[in-house]
């Protein structure tokens, strides 16, 4: 393709970049801007001022702060599951409980607490390979119900464990072998490791080939596999790190709160919690789960002791955002300012010649 | 003869599964959406029927009368103010909002109702526990005539999508809503007017669950997955279907409680998930591609 004057369509836009990226003179692909670049490094003085913070903050404080890195985590993963590969869960409980449950029960037999926490994460995203092979046939609302199947099963068989006992449930004992102080701070780090982590995971997945061949998908599957997306793999990829991801959140969960009542854990709230975080934040954006987590923690510390009422309250926010907003605040806030903060996309350029000489 | 029995109670049990999916299945099949809050709005006329019992001393078959009517009423809102909006939005969007539904109606009804369970049982004199005795098996009066309610429902569903202009209307929206409406059919009206069929159904069922049992705020959750996995074990969109697969669902159910304490619900959703995993292996799809590196579809 030769630099023309003629405006770009975007057909020819998506085939000079398909060749390498050849534009017009004045125009050119932005895949950073330098706001970018300082909102990144600001995003890394942030998370480092996260991770000393237990030197300033109290005990209830950290404690807060760990909910809201558990929170973002499944925020982040439902809306790259929803947002990006265009699946529906209301059963990813399934994971957030089946997490849980593996630390409990790798703890039990003899593993350090902590590793266990990691190593159930690691099981159950083994665990979702095989699941995501016929659970991704299903389209649209059928995957949605057909999670809320596997969880509802997930539930069931924990139950039937003696080791659990039913909805009594058990605790992980092995975590008192630690003082409360102890187990706070590594809880704390712990849970901000695994949130920045999947955070930076999932930003350069997105702006790697995969996010491309993701958006691709969500905008029409059978398009994307005509140019030769490979879309079972690509679906598989993010469902089972997202099946990694909400493993971690509730084996985190179970750290802070020591407890397992399988009830608790496999309970379709969280899905009803990570719906809300990611139709208010904006779905489909990279910065909307994490304004959506932050929002949705703001709202629980304020009116989570209203119990039903504040559930009422966040489903009718969902339903309006869904119908009204249905790409969340931070789109929103985007084409207001059009600003990109942490740009995972690819943006054309075109330098108009009077600004370029003035 | 205890096997034998368990079978027909499994079969008795299939005809209210098929009777709560029919108006799922309705929808799926019109409207290609799959409404999650099915089982909550279900749950809504139990509440309903039960109130009407309890303050008026109606009887849930005239309480029934007026359930009817008033979800039919309720289906053509609920499609008007977020179904419709919701499909024109995207392929998701009707999952989103009509997951914030059920949210929103459970809780709701948590604190109109409060945590107790309740039941019509009360209100229908002997029919909930009365039966006739067939060479030693006992078919209790009640899911007899929920089974025969759901064949009638479903045959009635059938007849009118075949043989009425409303059902013709509602055929030729389902196969392509733009060309419908250039030939003169309003889409927008025809699909209201399936989601109140659908709603009066899910009232019908509603009722026929507090007889049956008792219901709790949140019993809406299960019964949309009973409603969905009776769906999709009998073929997703097919009337008859539906009624199959609730009698294989019922079946599996009372089987599985056979075997062990908690196997009633094991049971169904196993059968769910091993009908799905033959489906897509006759389907002739790789379902372990992931092995034999089979190239995407």
């Amino acid at each position: 393709m030769t630099p023309s004057s003629q405006p770009l369509s975007p057909l020819s836009m998506t085939k000079a970049y398909g060749a390498g990226a050849v534009l017009a003179a004045n125009r050119r692909i932005e895949r950073w801007t330098s706001i970018s670049r300082w909102s990144i490094a600001g995003v890394l003085v942030g998370q480092a001022c996260l991770a000393l913070a237990p030197l300033v903050l109290d005990a209830g404080a950290i404690d807060r702060l760990t909910a809201l890195f558990i929170y973002g985590i499944l925020a982040l993963m439902w809306n790259a599951l929803a947002g990006y590969a265009g699946l529906v869960s209301v059963g990813h409980q399934a994971f957030f409980g089946l997490g849980a449950y593996a630390a409990v029960r790798l703890a039990d037999a003899g593993i350090n607490p902590y590793a266990a926490l990691l190593l159930a994460a690691v099981l159950v995203a083994l665990l979702s390979v095989p699941l995501s092979s016929f659970m991704l046939r299903l389209r649209g609302g059928e995957f949605a119900i057909g999670m809320w199947v596997v969880a509802a099963l997930a539930h069931l068989l924990v139950n039937l464990d003696n080791l659990v006992q039913g909805e009594t449930g058990t605790s992980l004992i092995a975590l008192q072998q630690y003082d409360s102080g102890q187990r706070r701070l590594t809880t704390y780090w712990l849970a901000l490791a695994l949130m920045a982590g999947l955070a930076w995971c999932v930003f350069v997945l997105l702006r790697s080939r995969v996010g491309s061949a993701l958006q691709a998908i969500r905008d029409s599957e059978e398009a994307a596999a005509s140019v030769g997306v490979r879309v079972h793999e690509t679906k598989r990829l993010i469902f089972v790190l997202s099946a990694f991801g909400c493993a971690a959140a509730g084996a985190l969960w179970l750290a802070t709160a020591v407890t397992f009542q399988p009830k608790t854990y496999f309970s379709v709230q969280w899905t009803a919690y990570m719906l809300f975080m990611v139709l208010v934040g904006g779905i489909g954006t990279y910065e909307g789960p994490i304004i959506g987590a932050v929002i949705f923690f703001t709202i629980e510390t304020l009116f989570g002791a209203t119990g039903v009422y504040y559930l009422i309250g966040l489903g009718v926010v969902a339903v309006v955002f869904a119908l009204a907003a249905p790409r969340g605040l931070w789109s929103a806030f985007e084409a207001r300012f059009g600003l990109q903060l942490l740009p995972v996309g690819y943006r054309l350029r075109v330098d108009s010649p009077d600004r370029a000489s003035g | 003869m205890s096997w034998v029995n368990q079978i027909l109670q499994g079969v008795l049990l299939g005809g209210y599964y098929a009777l709560l999916a029919c108006g799922l299945s309705f929808m799926f099949g019109v409207m290609r959406i799959i409404n999650l809050a099915h089982g909550s709005l279900a749950v809504v006329a139990a509440y309903g029927v039960f109130a009407l019992a309890d303050r008026f001393d109606l009887h849930p078959f005239l309480g029934l009368l007026v359930a009817v009517p008033v979800m039919g009423g309720v289906g053509w809102l609920l499609h008007r103010l977020m179904l419709e909006r919701s499909t024109r939005a995207g392929e998701l969007v009707p999952i989103l909002t009509t997951f914030g539904l059920a949210v929103v109606v459970d809780n709701t009804l948590f604190t109109a109702f409060g945590a107790d369970t309740r039941s019509l049982a009360p209100y229908i004199d002997t029919l909930a526990y009365d039966g006739i005795e067939v060479g030693g098996l006992t078919v209790g009066h009640l899911p007899l005539l929920t089974f025969i309610v759901a064949v009638l429902l479903l045959g009635g569903l059938h007849l009118m999508l075949g043989h009425s202009a409303l059902g013709r209307r509602i055929r030729a929206v389902a196969d392509d809503p733009a060309t419908a409406q250039l030939v003169g059919v309003n889409s927008a009206a025809v699909n209201a007017a399936a989601a109140a069929i659908a709603m009066a159904t899910v009232g019908i069922a509603g009722v026929f669950l507090a007889m049956r049992a008792t219901v709790d705020p949140y019993a809406g959750a299960p019964q949309l997955i009973f409603a969905f996995e009776a769906v999709m074990i009998g073929g997703a969109g097919s009337l008859w279907g539906t009624l199959a697969g609730g009698i294989a669902l019922g079946v599996a159910q009372s089987l599985g409680a056979r075997i062990h304490t908690q196997g009633f619900l094991i049971a169904g959703h196993v059968l769910f998930l091993v009908v799905l995993l033959v489906r897509l292996m006759l389907a002739g799809r790789p379902i372990l591609s992931f092995l034999n590196r089979a190239p995407a579809r």
